[in-house]
């Protein structure tokens, strides 16, 4: 437990400490919610969705959350550069207990994030049912986890921050898109909808809409089975090719 | 107890095609101050980062106070610390919480670790600053820091990869007093490695000199310098290695010190 728990109380000590970067990181989803929220609300409606915060805003979360938990998983490139990785890894620890350890740090500031932005939401207009938003912090709990593992798994073969823009562009930002986050996946074309089914970030979306009193499209029992898979498959990777980091 | 607390045969690592660790063979006795020399480029790193398990060699043994470095890779992590040569503190956390990190991988009881880092804090005069972040502190005060996290777990062997590079020369002294202190009173091998000869010189007790990842001198200071007739350490190390300077390639941590800048404002 030791081991676990001093990295996780690292990644949490590093979030508190750097406000700029919490605030910074507020932005884009911020922007979502104005832009977007405000600005398909009327032809939403007009098209008989209803209100559109209600729709976008578990997807504005979950994007937080995704975007928080890869960024942290990626930290350990910076780690390396900076040497304190090289700390880690001499200790006398197994690797799988430091990779738990920094995975759960990074997902515990993930959805804080997540919780921020659900707040900010609210401030907007969002009114989830509060029945469930346990459920709903189990799913931003699992999106956390997923993501900060796959973000360790890829930071673990990179040297640098080169390839940064990369993860950015043909990663993250597609997982965020093509997950429903802004749109429904109700009638999509159908190469849309097979993309989606493919893309673990929809079935987070899902589950966390249908916890907060939205309606489902997989159905919350198929996204907690499919989301909890695709985390522990993750975990499993990014714990492998951790374990496997030679400096 | 064996007296060879290192024991390497025909260390050997290949990049690609590249050798930069090419047969090394060497023993280090328990409680010497064994001194690893070579000009930029040499492998000093690449043979220290196989020593401390960071690296596995392509071919040959390494026997850290008894166990198998690539067999046994935890059990001799329990037996040393290290001082990088680059920096390794996590700068977004203060000096006790650096050391208390440590405390807690290698497993160091609460109470033990409580009063080792206030003594070792103490004595490398930092204790009054212990909860500063370590980005406030000067090369110096980091180096110490490091120093003093390396011996918190009481190591048998402290592994110090150019440990006073970049410092100025009343900090090389300061650092070099405590080192040989510890050396002296807690019976820790010291193994360093580093391109100042007058340190080597100064300092330890064996030397070995490697370059293009081969052994070419091994002996005492004093020998070394008797069988190359030269009056100094530094003269024998350029007449031994038939050069001064050396190229190495860039690691790139400029570029990464600016794109830190850039995302972390």
């Amino acid at each position: 437990m030791g081991p676990i728990y001093i990295m996780w109380l690292r990644q949490l000590k590093r979030y508190v400490r750097s406000r700029a970067r919490m605030v910074g990181s507020l932005g884009q989803p911020l922007i979502f919610l104005l832009a977007i929220g405000f600005g398909f609300g009327p032809i939403y409606q007009k098209a008989g969705g209803g209100d559109y915060i209600q729709f976008l805003a578990p997807g504005v979360i979950a994007m937080a959350v995704l975007f928080t938990a890869v960024f942290a998983g990626i930290e350990v490139i910076w780690d390396r550069q900076f040497g304190f990785l090289k700390e880690t890894l001499v200790a006398p620890v197994s690797r799988f207990s430091i990779m738990i350890g920094r995975t759960l740090g990074g997902a515990t500031v993930a959805m804080c994030q997540g919780v921020i932005v659900m707040v900010i939401s609210v401030c907007f207009g969002f009114r989830p049912h509060w029945g469930a938003i346990l459920l709903a912090l189990v799913f931003m709990f699992l999106i956390a986890m997923l993501f900060t593992a796959l973000g360790t798994a890829l930071a673990s073969q990179l040297n640098d921050m080169q390839s940064f823009p990369l993860i950015m562009n043909f990663l993250v930002m597609p997982l965020f898109f093509f997950s429903g986050a802004i749109f429904p996946l109700n009638g999509v074309s159908p190469a849309l909808a097979v993309v989606a089914s493919f893309n673990p970030l929809a079935y987070g979306v899902d589950g966390l809409r249908a916890a907060f009193g939205g309606t489902a499209f997989y159905g919350m029992g198929t996204d907690l089975i499919v989301l909890g898979f695709f985390c522990a498959f993750f975990l499993g990777l990014g714990s492998w090719l951790f374990s496997k980091i030679q400096i | 107890m064996k007296n060879n607390i290192i024991e390497v045969k025909n260390l050997t690592k290949k990049f690609g095609s590249f050798t930069a660790v090419n047969g090394l063979s060497f023993n280090t006795q328990r409680g010497q101050v064994f001194g690893f020399l070579g000009p930029n480029g040499a492998g000093k790193t690449t043979s220290i980062k196989m020593l401390t398990t960071l690296l596995q060699p392509t071919s040959g043994q390494i026997t850290v106070d008894g166990k198998d470095a690539v067999k046994n890779a935890r059990e001799v992590r329990e037996s040393f610390g290290i001082v990088f040569q680059d920096p390794s503190l996590d700068d977004e956390l203060t000096a006790y919480e650096n050391m208390e990190f440590h405390g807690v991988l290698y497993k160091v009881p609460p109470a033990v670790r409580k009063a080792r880092i206030e003594e070792l804090l103490r004595m490398i005069e930092l204790w009054d600053r212990k909860d500063d972040l370590v980005k406030q502190f000067s090369g110096g005060m980091k180096r110490r820091l490091e120093i003093a996290r390396g011996i918190l777990h009481h190591p048998q062997i402290l592994f110090l990869d150019e440990p006073t590079v970049g410092l100025d020369p009343q900090t090389r002294n300061h650092i070099w007093n405590y080192i040989l202190d510890l050396n002296q009173k807690e019976k820790i091998t010291v193994f360093f490695s580093t391109h100042y000869m007058e340190e080597a010189d100064r300092v330890a007790d064996e030397v070995t000199i490697i370059d293009r990842g081969k052994i070419i001198a091994q002996g005492t200071p004093a020998s070394l310098k008797k069988k190359a007739r030269t009056k100094t350490l530094e003269e024998a190390f350029i007449k031994l290695t038939g050069h001064g300077l050396r190229d190495e390639d860039a690691s790139g941590i400029e570029g990464m010190r600016m794109m830190k800048k850039m995302w972390r404002r």
